[in-house]
């Protein structure tokens, strides 16, 4: 007894060494195959290096082999939770290369569908988010949700999650029949949901005091180190491609870009929540004015690009996504390079969560909302 | 259509001043800017620190092999302007292309680079961490036009 009096007395002068400890790559907070290196002093990190390329599947190198109607079909296997906006990046650098101008028709419901993928999006963040920091009601919640829009999917594209419905020119098919009216039935329930998810996690006490203060990336470093979608907009940094390069039907439709300087855990958090109400806005405008019209353009058999060099940005739930296009005017592509937002957000995951217990560096992972293929590609 | 202060005439005006050594064009979308590889540091902290300029986020870094040379891509906005430039760098060598490294202005570039040089090749000097990130060591340089793997790639 008396010896661990001893002990006990003596505990602040114990030396602590730092230590090593290796997050992943199959920790279920890594959301996949993510390995973190985390430089430990008791439960303070003090620095993170992050490990990837579990799952680099070479699609940048596969892409120079194959035509540019083939290529959409792999970017969809990026960032899988916004397949449909990845495959329009590629559909709309080939239309831009082209000089295409697609009907009205598709405008419409490629943004349509943009703004259906980043609820599908953001509902899984939300699920998982609760999750990780052991909420499980959350997870229940957001995949009943989800599924809605799935279902939606499934019945216009035929596929639940890499939709593969964009094609140069315009979609793979026209819409279903029931798509409209189940859209706004989906809509006209998920607005009675979403009050519900901040009752549950949002006013959480417990939630509150996890993400609070925590995790701060300040304004200048969201932009040095290229922080886009929510979590940098969560910084105060203006970077939605949707507000300033509009494509598609966005410049025709009202909705905000959603900011906020503080720059924490929670206000990343609040964001996506914010981001969801306005994807509801721009549905609604456009979801009863789907003009007439075709759902894609003839284009010729073999896709041919001039030559020359063509770069299209659009804003997928994560962020900014890119797609840069050379071309030396053959069938497929000389170079193609993806701009993933995953690969940045991630990397500055050493400056928000440096400081904190290791228990916050999985809730500050959480707001940046990763994927890991969108990251390795 | 871009949302910016200047017109891309304007813009390529501006940076046709400013930097007297550097070939600066209009393209389709965006002003387009070669600099020399000797330039390349500082004219990449005069993008950045120049008011008129301030071009503090950059978008995306590419690394293109050509015949010839290795060329780095640099795609850079500024978000007090709202303009949008690609800087396009040549590397003398392309079998053994080195470069300065652009990472301590803007941090992104750092893992950037790193791809870039996991996958092409490119030395980046000065760097603090060059490593391979995807790739184990002794794998080659995938995206290189010559890269051969008869194992993981089907020729069509």
């Amino acid at each position: 007894m008396s010896e661990l009096k001893e002990i006990i007395i003596s505990s602040d002068k114990i030396h602590t060494d730092q230590y090593l400890v290796n997050m992943g790559p199959q920790h279920p907070s890594t959301h996949g195959v993510l390995r973190l290196l985390v430089q430990l002093e008791g439960e303070i990190v003090h620095h993170i290096q992050p490990h990837v390329g579990y799952i680099h599947s070479g699609i940048e190198k596969m892409c120079e082999a194959i035509s540019y109607p083939q290529i959409i079909h792999l970017t969809d296997r990026m960032d899988y939770l916004s397949a449909h906006m990845n495959n329009e990046a590629v559909a709309l650098c080939v239309e831009n290369a082209l000089q295409v101008e697609v009907p009205d028709r598709v405008k419409y419901i490629r943004t349509i569908m943009d703004e259906l993928s980043r609820l599908a999006s953001h509902q899984l963040w939300w699920c998982v988010m609760g999750m990780d920091l052991g909420a499980l009601t959350t997870f229940f919640y957001g995949l009943r949700d989800r599924e809605h829009i799935l279902d939606i999917f499934e019945e216009t594209c035929g596929a639940r999650l890499t939709v593969n419905y964009n094609v140069p020119g315009g979609l793979m098919f026209d819409i279903h029949p029931n798509f409209q009216k189940r859209v706004k039935d989906f809509l006209k329930e998920f607005k009675k949901k979403l009050p519900e998810y901040d009752q549950l996690l949002s006013d959480n006490v417990i939630f509150r005091e996890r993400t609070n203060n925590i995790g701060y990336l300040s304004l200048e470093d969201a932009i040095s180190w290229g922080v886009t979608g929510p979590s940098g907009r969560g910084s105060g940094f203006s970077c939605d491609v949707r507000k300033h390069e509009p494509y598609s039907a966005y410049p025709l439709v009202q909705f905000q870009e959603k900011l906020d300087t503080k720059g924490d855990s929670f206000t990343r958090y609040k964001l996506r929540i914010d981001e969801m109400w306005e994807s509801i806005r721009i549905i609604e405008q456009l979801i009863d004015n789907i003009p007439e019209g075709d759902y894609a353009v003839k284009m010729k058999g073999v896709i041919k690009l001039p030559e020359g060099e063509f770069y299209q940005r659009v804003e997928t739930a994560r962020g900014e996504f890119g797609v840069y296009i050379i071309s030396d005017g053959k069938k497929n592509p000389y170079r193609v390079k993806f701009r993933s937002p995953g690969f940045s957000n991630l990397f500055a995951l050493n400056k928000m969560a440096a400081g904190h217990k290791i228990a916050d560096l999985v809730a500050i992972m959480s707001t940046l909302d990763l994927v890991i293929p969108d990251i390795d590609r | 259509m871009i949302l910016s202060d200047m017109t891309k005439e304007e813009l390529q005006a501006y940076l046709t001043g400013e930097f007297p050594d550097a070939a600066v064009s209009v393209g389709k979308q965006y002003v387009e800017m070669v600099v020399k590889a000797e330039d390349l540091h500082a004219a990449s902290q005069k993008l950045k620190s120049s008011p008129e300029l301030s071009f503090d986020y950059l978008i995306c870094l590419t690394g293109v092999d050509y015949p010839e040379k290795m060329q780095i891509v640099y795609h850079l906005e500024s978000t007090l302007h709202r303009h949008v430039v690609v800087m396009k760098c040549d590397t003398a060598d392309r079998n053994e292309p080195k470069i300065d490294t652009v990472s301590d202005i803007w941090r992104t570039a750092k893992y950037h680079e790193r791809e870039v040089y996991d996958l092409l090749g490119v030395i980046f000097n000065n760097h603090s961490d060059l490593r391979r990130l995807f790739l184990e060591d002794g794998w080659g340089f995938p995206l290189r036009k010559d890269y051969k793997d008869e194992v993981r790639i089907v020729e069509r």
